[in-house]
């Protein structure tokens, strides 16, 4: 397949293994931030071809793992109420919320459905007039364009029962929030492609040089990744940190210009909660006037709902790089992907599912 | 009189109170609703077999039995439909047994209001797919429902099959050292369904591998390939059925990713919806367990079949252990393939 196998090649792989072999002088701990490539890294092994100098930490960017245990709850409290027809894409739906799942819901009777596009639930709106249809709105910076648009086509539309739960958060204000922390040991960062295809890398040149830490911005498959942290540790080694693009083919430095103005158009800057790692400040995106007419948290009146998160669960400090899953003594026993104690057990980008699918045993 | 009898329940109904879509995905849920609440209510040394069919020896003969529930939605979909579906895939439980099937029976549970000219074309498709694999459906069912109690039309099959040879296949037969052939190339079925289910359009069009698999299982047997097991990749695809197997055989199956045939179409899709094509379901994929001499002779006559020209031979049984399945990725290191709680689910980005 064209734009994949090339960076899937094991030449080009082993290629890298070798050059960072070679590279390598000293220990070096490197965070990648989407989950996307913490699946990719674990699914391919990637890191069994580093040298043993280079740990790579996993990061909050799996967009099931951080969205805050009420969230879910108010989609799932939500989505049980007669004359709703509640929409999300379907990793969520399996997301446990203190009491129950998404799906539960559904076999009780609620009306949940997975969706492809937050557009197809403003069509929904349009055909279901006499229902109420709420899309679930999460993730990075990625998914949040096409949810603006989603909203700015029900507002210019005039749909009055079509409402979104907005739970997006942003990905440069938790890299701000892991390397200020006192227990942070990242030293290097993938930035993720796929959010720096919307919003560009300017951003990220101010924590690059407030943190003295190199950043690059990397892909996902196996290829692209190696070629990120050779990057990253080229800058380590030689005392560089600096924001670079791995991802060319697809990031610019300005981004994608049309989808940040229809974020900047739907959206602003509010403070957000993250499972696991607690509310960071300008961390998040939420609807802001005329457009917060179409927000579900309000419609509903759900947005005083408060829960507090299982205590046993250690996802924050596996959010933040602090901890890696097997070192949780709940992993594998207490904690599995059809018992999950935490989101990052959940969702198949969760660092937590990526181990247990993988390499719960040694191989 | 029996005194053992268990009245609660043996599922934590704390863990799932009622049945959730997951329970029938064909991963790990199904799994333990099948072992913890029903397999042990009925016990018995035919079923403790875990295999696709039961293999019932009645002195002079023996004979394979299955039964399976059809559900597809729609009900037409590119490559096949219900009809064709409901047979082959009855059918194809027996062959995996090593049995050339002969007798279906067949119930039709039909909602109210189901168009005429859909049940005509849905028997007229049946029809084709017995007189293509040689059965004769002998006896049936019809039950109609309320409007909104169905789903169109589901079906259950029933068949009965012939073992005409001495050999015993099952999961239990695998040795370590045995090859692993697959028939053909995996994830067109479920991925076809997607793209009508869903509305989603994909570049080319995908078609259901949908098809009777008397004919490659029963080239192995008349060639005298020693075949330890067979299993047809249906629910869950290729890693369910790798994972069944060898926990059963407890030995470990090592595979190629490399090896593994998956059409370019497929591979596309799977790629836009996250989804793995190791375990998207099929309807006309099998793989075979046979002893490491015969394995160049039994891909031989894979390849040699009607839509078998991608038949590969992708890793082997290796040594005993506890039942683990492990893939050698495309870059060359090795990771564990495990079952899915439920059915995959498409990713949010």
């Amino acid at each position: 397949m064209k734009f994949i196998d090339e960076y899937r090649d094991a030449e080009q792989a082993s290629h890298y293994a070798r050059a960072l072999a070679r590279l390598v002088t000293r220990p070096w701990t490197v965070m990648e931030v989407c989950g996307g490539q913490t699946h990719a890294i674990v699914k391919f092994g990637i890191d069994e071809l580093l040298p043993k100098a280079v740990t790579l930490v996993h990061g909050p960017g799996c967009p099931v793992c951080v969205t805050p245990l009420e969230i879910i709850d108010k989609a799932i409290e939500i989505a049980a109420r007669p004359g709703v027809m509640f929409c999300s894409f379907g990793d969520m739906l399996r997301v446990p919320g203190s009491k129950c799942d998404l799906f539960t819901v559904k076999s009780a009777g609620g009306d949940v459905r997975i969706v492809y596009s937050p557009t197809d639930a403003v069509k929904l709106a349009q055909e279901h007039p006499d229902q109420q249809v709420v899309f679930f709105g999460v993730g990075f910076e990625t998914t949040a364009p096409p949810n603006a648009m989603a909203v700015f086509q029900a507002h210019r539309l005039g749909l009055k029962n079509f409402s979104m739960l907005v739970s997006h958060v942003l990905v440069p204000p938790a890299m701000e929030a892991i390397l200020s922390s006192p227990t942070n040991r990242v030293q290097g960062f993938l930035a993720a492609g796929h959010v720096c295809t919307v919003m560009g890398y300017e951003e990220y040149e101010p924590l690059a040089r407030r943190h003295r830490v190199p950043i690059v911005v990397t892909g996902f498959e196996p290829v692209d990744i190696l070629q990120g942290v050779f990057m990253v540790l080229q800058q380590l080694e030689s005392g560089r940190a600096e924001v670079e693009n791995q991802y060319a083919r697809s990031v610019r430095r300005e981004g994608n210009l049309p989808a940040r103005q229809i974020l900047r158009e739907v959206f602003e800057i509010v403070p957000r909660k993250w499972r696991g790692i607690g509310e960071i400040p300008q961390s998040g995106l939420g609807l802001r006037p005329p457009y917060d007419a179409y927000d579900a948290e309000k419609r509903f009146g759900v947005a005083d709902y408060r829960t507090e998160e299982s205590t046993e669960c250690i996802s924050g400090l596996i959010l933040q790089g602090v901890k890696k899953p097997h070192e949780c003594s709940a992993f594998g026993t207490r904690c599995t992907p059809e018992h999950p104690l935490g989101a990052t057990m959940v969702s198949s980008e969760g660092a937590c599912a990526a181990y247990y699918r993988y390499r719960r045993r040694p191989a | 009189m029996p005194t053992d009898f268990n009245l609660s329940c043996p599922i934590p109904i704390q863990d799932y109170p009622s049945i959730q879509l997951a329970h029938g995905g064909g991963g790990k849920l199904m799994q333990q609703l099948i072992d913890k609440l029903i397999a042990p209510a009925f016990k018995n040394p035919l079923l403790d077999q875990k295999h696709d069919g039961a293999v019932i020896d009645l002195g002079a003969h023996r004979i394979a039995f299955t039964t399976d529930s059809y559900v597809v939605h729609p009900l037409f979909f590119p490559g096949g439909d219900i009809g064709a579906l409901a047979v082959n895939g009855t059918v194809n439980d027996l062959a995996m047994c090593g049995a050339r099937a002969r007798w279906l029976s067949c119930g039709l549970i039909i909602e109210e209001g189901l168009p005429m000219d859909t049940l005509w074309r849905v028997v007229q498709s049946m029809q084709k797919a017995v007189a293509i694999a040689g059965v004769q459906l002998v006896t049936g069912d019809t039950k109609v429902v309320d409007r909104g109690r169905g789903h169109g039309l589901f079906i259950n099959t029933a068949g009965i099959g012939v073992v005409e040879h001495p050999i015993t296949i099952a999961p239990g037969r695998v040795r370590p050292g045995d090859a692993v052939l697959i028939s053909g190339d995996v994830g067109r079925h479920g991925m076809a369904i997607m793209s009508v289910r869903e509305g989603l359009q994909f570049e080319a069009a995908i078609e259901s591998d949908c098809a009777p698999l008397v004919a490659p299982v029963m080239a192995l047997l008349e060639a005298g390939v020693e075949v330890h097991c067979l299993r047809d990749l249906t629910r869950g695809g290729l890693v369910s059925a790798l994972n069944e197997i060898a926990d059963v055989a407890r030995v470990q199956v090592s595979v190629e990713e490399n090896a593994i045939p998956v059409e370019e179409p497929v591979r596309g899709a799977c790629e836009i919806l996250g989804f793995d094509p190791l375990y998207v379901a099929n309807e006309g994929r099998f793989v075979a367990f046979v002893a490491a001499g015969d394995a160049e002779r039994a891909l031989a006559l894979l390849r040699a079949q009607p839509g078998g020209e991608n038949a590969a031979r992708i890793g082997s049984a290796t040594a005993a252990s506890t039942g683990l399945v492990t893939m050698k990725s495309r870059i060359g290191a090795s990771r564990i393939l495990d079952v899915l709680s439920g059915e995959q689910l498409p990713r949010i980005c």
